[in-house]
């Protein structure tokens, strides 16, 4: 039962998905992929979609996913279960443990797993990238080089890490994706 | 009465705080602050840093934790359900209506275009949040073991293709974490007390 299957997922993902924003981003990726919810592809896709658009991307996705397998219902459904874990965390702290963080033990395990976050969010990208410029996902993948992506990747990441280093500032990830979207055009068409 | 009043009011600021809160929760903490702080005074300073360190550690989306945080201290279980829900709104109503027309659009060839460009983006802007973290990381023995392992084993996995979720490098850390702490702790407690003989 598809509306079920959505929940539970979903619920999982609400519930460890801690690091905001891109934290839960392999957990994500995995579950679209086992479950061919969405290619590869269509995932990068609908991750710029989701960052252009206001909202966490978690819910984004759950919207996103839900209604593309079940319709407005799926979308409900998945969205609910996204959020339902820290609704009803938060409803426990602030009611009530509000200095939880000051316990000594709470405070090691979420320390300690920061370096967990970081390092699924860098493995991550890192699998992606040599996906998307080498075409190789696993072992007996021919090799097949994609210079056009590496050549919008180096144009992109120069643009955002001088932008960093002279203004100090983030360059507008919606602008960057503009800019990608415009590179995109253009090597295609040349 | 006040307290359906104060619901109406959360709903509505979270309404607007879900329609503006572009790129993650770390841009809607300001927008908060401004809206809660500054403009109402509905939280006071101290409560509200509090409250951003729990919606960052917690679970779950930090726009939603701390919708849920901010609406149980005003106005309890329906001020927290009020807020959430608020918050969530705007995003599913514009990603169910873009999804509705997405394989659509993407059909264009100009669009189709314009994406191959867009996904090497997307892995440049993950990459990015990531490194961003990785400096933020304090340099200690467990930081760099734990990272280090973490990558290697999911990397190596990915290329042999065998299936291990997410979900258990987090539990895995998590437990050991735990350990370490206990560990030190009763080691601690056991030298004090030799001390004190």
């Amino acid at each position: 039962m598809i509306y079920l299957t959505l929940f539970l997922t979903f619920l999982k993902i609400g519930a460890v998905s801690f690091g905001g924003g891109y934290g839960m981003i392999s957990l994500i990726r995995e579950t679209v992929l086992e479950n061919a919810w969405l290619s590869e592809e269509d995932f990068l896709n609908f991750i710029a979609v989701a960052e252009s658009t206001p909202g966490p991307l978690a819910v984004n996705m759950a919207t996103f996913i839900g209604s593309s397998q079940a319709g407005f219902l799926g979308a409900l459904i998945a969205t609910v279960g996204v959020v339902l874990p820290s609704f009803i965390i938060i409803l426990i702290i602030a009611a009530l443990i509000t200095n939880l963080l000051k316990y000594a033990g709470v405070k090691s395990v979420l320390s300690g797993i920061r370096p967990t976050i970081v390092g699924l969010i860098l493995a991550t990208a890192l699998t992606m990238f040599v996906t998307q410029i080498f075409g190789f996902t696993s072992v007996g993948d021919e090799l097949s080089f994609d210079w056009k992506s590496l050549l919008i990747f180096l144009v992109i990441a120069a643009i955002s890490v001088l932008w960093q280093v002279f203004k100090k500032k983030q360059f507008s990830p919606i602008l960057l994706i503009l800019i990608s979207g415009g590179l995109g055009i253009v090597v295609n068409v040349i | 009465m006040q307290r359906a009043k104060t619901c109406l009011k959360l709903f509505l600021v979270m309404l607007k705080i879900g329609l503006f809160t572009f790129g993650g929760g770390y841009a809607m903490i300001s927008l908060l602050e401004n809206e809660l702080i500054t403009k109402r005074g509905w939280v006071e300073n101290d409560e509200f840093l509090n409250m951003v360190a729990i919606a960052e550690s917690t679970p779950g989306p930090v726009a939603i934790n701390a919708a849920t945080y901010v609406g149980y201290k005003l106005a309890g279980f329906w001020g927290a359900l009020a807020a959430t829900v608020a918050v969530c709104i705007p995003s599913f109503v514009i990603i169910f209506l873009i999804s509705l027309f997405f394989d659509a659009f993407l059909s264009l060839k100009y669009v189709a275009y314009a994406f191959d460009g867009i996904q090497v983006c997307v892995i440049f802007l993950i990459l990015n949040a990531g490194v961003k973290m990785l400096f933020k990381l304090e340099r200690t023995v467990w930081n760099v073991l734990v990272l280090v392992a973490v990558i290697a084993c999911m990397v190596t996995l990915s290329v042999l293709s065998i299936t291990f979720s997410s979900v258990w490098y987090i539990l895995i850390t998590a437990g050991l974490a735990l350990v370490l702490y206990l560990f030190t702790y009763f080691r601690a407690k056991g030298k004090g007390k030799e001390v004190k003989k």
